[in-house]
């Protein structure tokens, strides 16, 4: 397979060889799922030293490589990783805006992460169950992200029923995020599976948490004009443009170095 | 918050089944469920562990370095009591 050339927003021509029989892999499909993986990754991975304390540091930076390694293994499936993750533009880049929000305080982490953790582990859970070419990564992954959901939860409880202040905080996270979830359910090119089905799911599995924190889930629009999206064909809210600066900007600066 | 608020938690891995636990370290975490958690993301991160223990600082109750002499001091002249001070008569095997 061939890799995207580099610079180009050129995701979508490969994705015309990609059938979804066999083992041939849907590039379109691996580089949203890869996408997703990295740049979330590279998110959490701005925590560190800058974590509330040190052992959360930890946390995150191990949710971060768990991440990290995904997206190598599902980037690798379609060209190579190095050129894929510090050499395309930001038009080329297929993840869901949600994974570019940038950190803000450690509430719209978790929520971040919550949101996208319970889609994730839904999502590899239906991807191992079957034979597609990403099967023996998800029956890998779904363990780790079962554990990076958990973590998110716990800390949605405990910011949730902790003090006044990070009872506000972690609600208007939810809130301010909830616009970029949609998308989650929107349908991934030749992934050969039902996106929007893990709705149902999803929304149980979030809202019995929120509920259970004493916390609301909003009831904002999600999916319509005003809501994000897009982020699957190339469109991405500013601040991503500024991260993929700082996470390209040495491979493209000094093409090749290694350590 | 700061992890000066939290209280600290020992840390006790057992790293394979049959063994016992052994103190891994200590780590600060808002409670239990949490301090499970850090253990696992900072001590078993390289597979080192099957079951982890949490167990609040401040509910182990150590030996004192001032009660040093009166409570070891007295077992180092009994050297009989080591298994070693027998001799082994000649016709048992297998020990």
């Amino acid at each position: 397979m061939t890799t995207t050339p580099q610079g180009a927003p050129s995701a979508s021509a490969p994705e015309a060889t990609a059938p979804q029989s066999g083992s041939a892999v849907p590039v379109g499909a691996a580089l949203a799922l890869g996408d997703d993986a990295l740049v979330l990754s590279h998110r959490l991975g701005e925590w560190a030293g800058h974590a509330p304390v040190l052992e959360e540091e930890v946390a995150l930076a191990n949710i971060a490589l768990d991440l990290l390694g995904q997206a190598r293994v599902l980037l690798s499936l379609v060209g190579d990783e190095d050129e894929l993750a510090y050499l395309r533009e930001e038009r080329a880049f297929r993840n869901v805006q949600l994974v570019e929000q940038p950190n803000g305080d450690f509430a719209h982490t978790i929520a971040r992460q919550l949101y996208f953790s319970t889609y994730q582990e839904l999502l590899y859970g239906r991807l191992a169950a079957g034979d597609g070419p990403f099967a023996p990564l998800a029956r890998k992954a779904v363990k780790e992200v079962a554990y990076h959901r958990d973590h998110a939860e716990q800390w949605t409880l405990r910011l949730g029923d902790g003090t006044e202040e990070s009872h506000r905080r972690m609600q208007t996270a939810l809130t301010a995020l909830w616009r970029c979830t949609g998308e989650l359910f929107e349908p991934v090119d030749g992934l050969g599976l039902d996106t929007a089905a893990l709705h149902e799911g999803w929304l149980a599995l979030v809202s019995r948490t929120v509920e259970q924190a004493g916390l609301t889930l909003p009831t904002g629009p999600r999916s319509d004009g005003w809501s994000a999206g897009a982020g699957r064909q190339g469109i991405h809210t500013e601040p991503f443009g500024r991260m993929l600066a700082e996470m390209q900007h040495l491979h493209r600066s000094h093409p090749g170095a290694s350590w | 918050m700061t992890s000066a608020d939290w209280p600290l938690w020992e840390v006790f891995v057992r790293s394979r089944r049959g063994l016992s636990h052994t103190h891994a370290g200590s780590l600060h975490a808002p409670d239990a469920a949490m301090a499970l958690r850090n253990a696992r993301d900072l001590y078993t991160r390289r597979s080192e562990g099957v079951s982890i223990w949490v167990v609040p600082s401040a509910e182990i109750t150590a030996s004192s370095p001032d009660e040093k002499d009166p409570f070891f001091a007295p077992a180092a002249d009994k050297p009989y009591r080591h298994p070693t001070f027998y001799d082994i008569p000649e016709g048992v095997r297998h020990l």
